[in-house]
Parts: C-alpha cells; sequence; structure tokens
C-alpha cells in the first residue's frame, strides 16, 4: 500500500513538472518559428512569384506558378543552364578541395594514432592544421588575393624564378583560380577532418586490434579489415557534412572574384548565383534557387540525420534513458 | 643472427617510415603557416617595399601600417572590429545558455511531444541559412530590422548543432539524481539550472562559446544582406569592400593591415586556448 502511494506520489511529480519541458524549450521553437521557419515558407512562396525590379520600375509580384523554375532550368542565348553550370563549378571546385582532404586527413590520422610510429610533438601538428579551420573564410580569400595578384609577392616571386610570365594573371584562368579556391577550401579544412577521423580510429575498441593482430594480421590487414570498416560510418558522416558544406561554397570565391565568378563565370557557385538575385532583389528568381539548394541539402542532410539520431532509435539506450540512470 | 638482421631491418624501415611521415607533416604545417606568414611579415612593409616583391623578412613599418589603417577614412576597421565584438559576444552568450537550456528542458523532463521535438531539431540540423536568407531578409525589412544586429544575435537562440552537443554532453555528465535531489532540497526548476546544471555544463559552454564566437566573427553572407549603413558593418563586410574597391591605388601595407586586425581576435583566442579548442572539434559527430 505504502509502496504504491509512492509510486502513485512519483507519477504525479512527473506529471507536474512537464510543464517545465515545455517552458525550457519554449524559447527555441519561437525563434526557430519566427526567424528560420516562417522565412523559409515565405522563400518557397516566392519562388512562385514574379517579382523584381526592371529598371526603376517595380515588376509584380505577379503569381507565375513554377514559370522561375522553367526559366531556371532553360538555356540561354549562348545555349548555357547557367544553374547547371553554377552547380559544375561548385562541384569541381569542391571535390579538387575535398580529395585531397580526405586522402589526407586518413593518412594524418593513421600515422596520429599508430602506437608502432609513436610520432612525437602532435599537439603542435594538430594545433597548426587545425588553425586555418578558424579564419575568417573572406579574409582568408583577400589574403590570396593580394598574394596571388599581379602586383603580389607570389607572382613576382615567381616571375624572377622564370616559372610564368610576367603578363601570367592568376585571376583570368580557370584552372588557376579553380585551383587556389580548392587549395583554400583544402587547407581550411583538412584539419578539421584529420581531427574528427582521429577520434574515431580511437573509439574503436582496442581489442578489436589486439585480436587481429594475435591472430596473425599485419598492419595493412588491420587497417583494411577492422580500423577502416569501424570508421566508415564516421568517414560518410564526415564526407556528407563535407558535400553539405561544399555546397554552401560563397565567401571564399565571392570574395576572390569580386563576385563576379572570373574567368567566364566559371568559380561561379550556386550560392553566389542566389546571392546575385537577392542582392538585386529578383525574389522570384532568388526564391526557387533556394528551394533548389534546399532540396539538394535537404537529401543529404537526411543520411547525416539517420546517422545522428542511430544511437537514439536504439532500444536499450532508450530505456535506460527513460530510467533516467544515465550515468 | 638472423633474427637479429630482422630486427635491425624491421627498425630501419620504421624509423624511415618515421622521416616520411614527418616530412609530410612539416610540409603541411608549412602550408598552413605560409600564407599567414607572408601576411603578418608584408604588413610590416611600406608600399614601396612591397613594391620591390617577395622577401620572408620583417620590415620596420608595422606601426606605420597600423596607425594607417586604424585611421583609414573609407574602411573604419576599429568601428567594425567593434562591431563584431559585440555581435559575436552576445550571440555566444545567447547560443549557449539557450542551448543548454533547450538541452536540459528534453533531457531531464518527460512531457508529451518531447520526441516530436528533439526529431524536429535533428532534422533541420543540416539545412543552411542560405535556403531562408530570402524570407529572412523580407521579414526583416516588413520588421524594419535591416541596419539593427537583432537578426544577427537573436537566431543564435535556435542553434541545433550547439543543443545536440549540449544534449550529448548533459548524457554523459548530468544524473538526475542530482535534480532530483537538488527540489528535495526545495530548489525551482530554472534556479535549478542555473545554479548546478550550468556549472556542470561549464566545460561543453566554454567550448561552445569559443566555436559561436568564431563562427558569427566570420559570419558574411547574411550579415551583408541586412547591413548597409557604414556605422553599424562588421568586419568581413568591410573586407570584401576592400576587394571591391579600386586596388591599385591602395597602400598595400595598409591591405595587409586590414586583413591581419580582420583575423586577429580569433587567431589570439586559438593561440591561448588550442588544447579546449581542438577536443571540442569532435562535437555532434557520430559515435564509432
Amino acid at each position: 500500500m505504502n509502496e504504491r502511494t509512492a509510486l502513485q506520489n512519483a507519477k504525479r511529480k512527473t506529471v507536474s513538472y512537464a510543464k517545465w519541458g515545455y517552458i525550457f524549450i519554449l524559447p527555441f521553437f519561437v525563434v526557430y518559428l519566427c526567424f528560420t521557419l516562417i522565412p523559409q515558407f515565405l522563400t518557397i512562396y516566392n519562388s512562385f512569384f514574379e517579382n523584381y525590379r526592371d529598371g526603376l520600375t517595380q515588376i509584380g509580384p505577379n503569381f507565375v506558378g513554377l514559370e522561375n523554375y522553367k526559366a531556371l532550368f532553360t538555356a540561354d542565348s549562348a545555349g548555357t543552364v547557367r544553374i547547371l553550370k553554377y552547380l559544375a563549378n561548385t562541384m569541381i571546385m569542391w571535390f579538387v578541395g575535398a580529395l585531397p582532404q580526405f586522402v589526407i586527413a586518413m593518412l594524418l590520422a593513421i600515422f596520429f594514432t599508430s602506437y608502432r610510429l609513436n610520432i612525437k610533438g602532435q599537439g603542435f601538428f594538430k594545433t597548426v592544421i587545425y588553425m586555418p579551420n578558424l579564419i575568417m573564410a573572406a579574409a582568408f580569400s583577400m589574403l590570396f588575393f593580394t598574394l596571388f595578384s599581379r602586383v603580389g609577392p607570389i607572382q613576382m616571386l615567381l616571375t624572377k624564378w622564370g616559372w610564368i610570365d610576367a603578363s601570367f594573371d592568376f585571376f583570368s584562368h580557370r584552372v588557376t583560380v579553380r585551383g587556389m579556391i580548392a587549395l583554400m577550401n583544402f587547407l581550411m579544412w583538412f584539419g578539421n577532418t584529420t581531427i574528427v577521423l582521429m577520434a574515431g580510429i580511437m573509439g574503436i575498441d582496442q581489442a578489436l586490434f589486439e585480436s587481429a593482430t594475435l591472430d596473425g594480421a599485419n598492419a595493412t590487414q588491420v587497417f583494411f579489415r577492422v580500423t577502416l570498416p569501424l570508421l566508415m560510418p564516421i568517414f560518410v558522416y564526415c564526407l556528407i557534412t563535407a558535400l553539405i558544406g561544399g555546397i554552401q561554397m560563397f565567401d571564399v570565391p565571392q570574395v576572390l572574384t569580386k563576385g563576379n565568378g572570373a574567368p567566364d563565370e566559371l568559380s561561379r557557385t550556386l550560392v553566389m548565383y542566389l546571392n546575385g538575385y537577392l542582392t538585386t532583389k529578383n525574389y522570384g528568381m532568388a526564391g526557387a534557387i533556394s528551394v533548389i539548394i534546399f532540396i539538394i541539402t535537404g537529401v543529404l542532410g537526411g543520411f547525416v540525420y539517420r546517422m545522428l539520431t542511430a544511437q537514439y532509435r536504439d532500444p536499450g539506450r532508450q530505456h535506460r534513458q527513460r530510467k533516467g540512470d544515465v550515468l | 643472427m638472423k633474427k637479429l638482421d630482422d630486427n635491425t631491418l624491421g627498425r630501419l624501415k620504421l624509423n624511415i617510415l618515421r622521416g616520411i611521415v614527418y616530412a609530410i607533416l612539416i610540409f603541411l604545417c608549412f602550408l598552413c603557416l605560409f600564407f599567414f606568414y607572408l601576411m603578418v611579415i608584408n604588413a610590416t612593409r611600406s608600399n614601396a617595399q612591397l613594391a620591390t616583391g617577395f622577401t620572408l623578412l620583417p620590415k620596420e613599418h608595422f606601426f606605420d601600417n597600423l596607425v594607417n589603417a586604424w585611421n583609414d577614412a573609407s574602411i573604419n576597421i576599429p568601428r567594425g572590429m567593434l562591431n563584431s565584438l559585440i555581435v559575436a559576444l552576445s550571440t555566444a552568450v545567447l547560443t549557449t545558455y539557450f542551448s543548454a537550456l533547450t538541452a536540459y528542458g528534453i533531457h531531464a523532463y518527460d512531457f508529451k511531444g518531447k520526441r516530436l521535438a528533439f526529431t524536429f531539431i535533428m532534422a533541420v540540423m543540416m539545412i543552411p541559412p542560405q535556403v531562408s536568407a530570402l524570407g529572412f531578409v523580407q521579414v526583416m525589412n516588413k520588421l524594419h530590422l535591416n541596419n539593427n544586429y537583432i537578426p544577427l544575435i537573436v537566431p543564435g537562440i535556435a542553434a541545433p548543432v550547439v543543443f545536440f552537443y549540449m544534449k550529448q554532453y548533459m548524457e554523459s555528465v548530468l544524473p538526475l539524481d542530482l535534480v532530483d535531489a537538488a527540489r528535495i532540497d526545495g530548489s525551482g526548476e530554472f534556479h535549478t539550472f542555473n545554479t548546478i546544471v550550468l556549472p556542470i555544463m561549464k566545460p561543453a559552454i566554454a567550448v561552445q562559446m569559443i566555436f559561436s564566437f568564431v563562427s558569427s566573427w566570420n559570419n558574411y553572407f547574411i550579415p551583408a544582406l541586412l547591413l548597409d549603413k557604414a556605422e553599424l558593418k562588421t568586419v568581413p563586410i568591410m573586407i570584401a569592400q576592400l576587394r571591391s574597391a579600386d586596388y591599385s591605388k591602395f597602400d598595400m601595407g595598409k591591405v595587409y593591415m586590414f586583413i591581419l586586425l580582420a583575423i586577429l581576435p580569433v587567431l589570439i583566442t586559438y593561440i591561448l586556448l588550442s588544447k579546449s579548442i581542438i577536443k571540442g572539434v569532435t562535437a555532434g559527430s557520430v559515435k564509432g
């Protein structure tokens, strides 16, 4: 009898505290609603309207259905579908930076966690390679521009060495502009990826390595048969988040090329395209581009969501959590 | 005898491998530092010295460039730094406090819709701010909040990534018995959160404060769409402005100094706190 009242009391207690849960999460949801969710719907809504300025006259907003989307995917007079061109630019520059980013991060993560190699000075190396990640992308890009400009020190040095002609301009060639952007992205992100992958390797149960070694596996076999498969989820997570970040590429190419994506708009990214319409107040087209980017990142984000919440879908864990014995 | 040979051979191989690894590491460090080293060196050279080309040695014009950059008529960098500081500090405080509060609300209480709330936050985590920027700018213009810091600071209250980090941290360090004990002692719920939970969360809050400060300080896309009054502009907008200005007329020593000033606060923070920052990098990633 006594026990039962205690239980009922406990139950009542839980119920009476519920309102605090709502109160505590309320600010988040109110702010999210006002500053993200409503704007998100407005953005989608805008994509169905013709709404821009033609000189001094304001056109629209008039409902046009899917016309903006149609316009987005229609080839211009030169025969290019601009959004696809910018998407390709974005993906090429992302890939050229991401390939060395992942290869080197993987190598460094293996080096740093290898007991046999026993690398000294890890703290220093990690501090240095992570540093560019925190640097303001706009400032980093401005720095590259100044260093590589026609009157910059790198141009002058390479001319003196006779590697390039004095008239060479880093900013008028597709390969060098895209290369610089990819190099900056690589420098900004490989340290971050290294640290995340390292944490992943160190999270693998040591006993697995030991038993593999006892069974006669050599270092290469241990890596390909034990480390790599167990690291896969984190590797894929890094790859997808990097891809989502790549889709958002903006600050670096925007500042480097003064927003024009020179040469021939070959370094213009999707978000630069969006930003162009936002600053000229063509809200219909800006809305349509936003929706396209939203769909791309939404699909990719879906994978990340599944990976991050996997631990919460495990029923055993849920049970323990509900009982509140977290430790 | 053969055994010994094998051993020395193995050791030799290992040492060669180690040499290669150190060489790769040193090369990567060089790559990471080289451009910033050039920036610092060039910030110590006058415009005339810069015109002579590449050098690795500092010159004596650091303070001239600093004074020139600081007092520049068109780019008010001290004002920009103050503006960025105000925005970034407020964002960091709001983001961490409210993310911890939201995480605590979901972690410590049972209520209807709790799982839905959690699922929602996790689902919207990867949506980039650019895709709602259009509606965001429209709403802010309508409310006359463009040229105002509210749209740059307040949205920090709803930061899914920081929330997720706080939630995970709470799961590992915050026993709910402690909360129960506080209740028995007559502590109110807000009081418990502020005086018991927050102090336990201190390491997580410190790390996330640094990260949100840095990302707010570096943020360019949204502020550039909202701020057009000169006295409100933040540092990244000024840097972009520097790029659009007529470049050939610029004192290049000053340009390097502007860039140096733009990244200096973050650089100093990093040098002082790199250990805890690197520890916090794995924030929110999948557990293996």
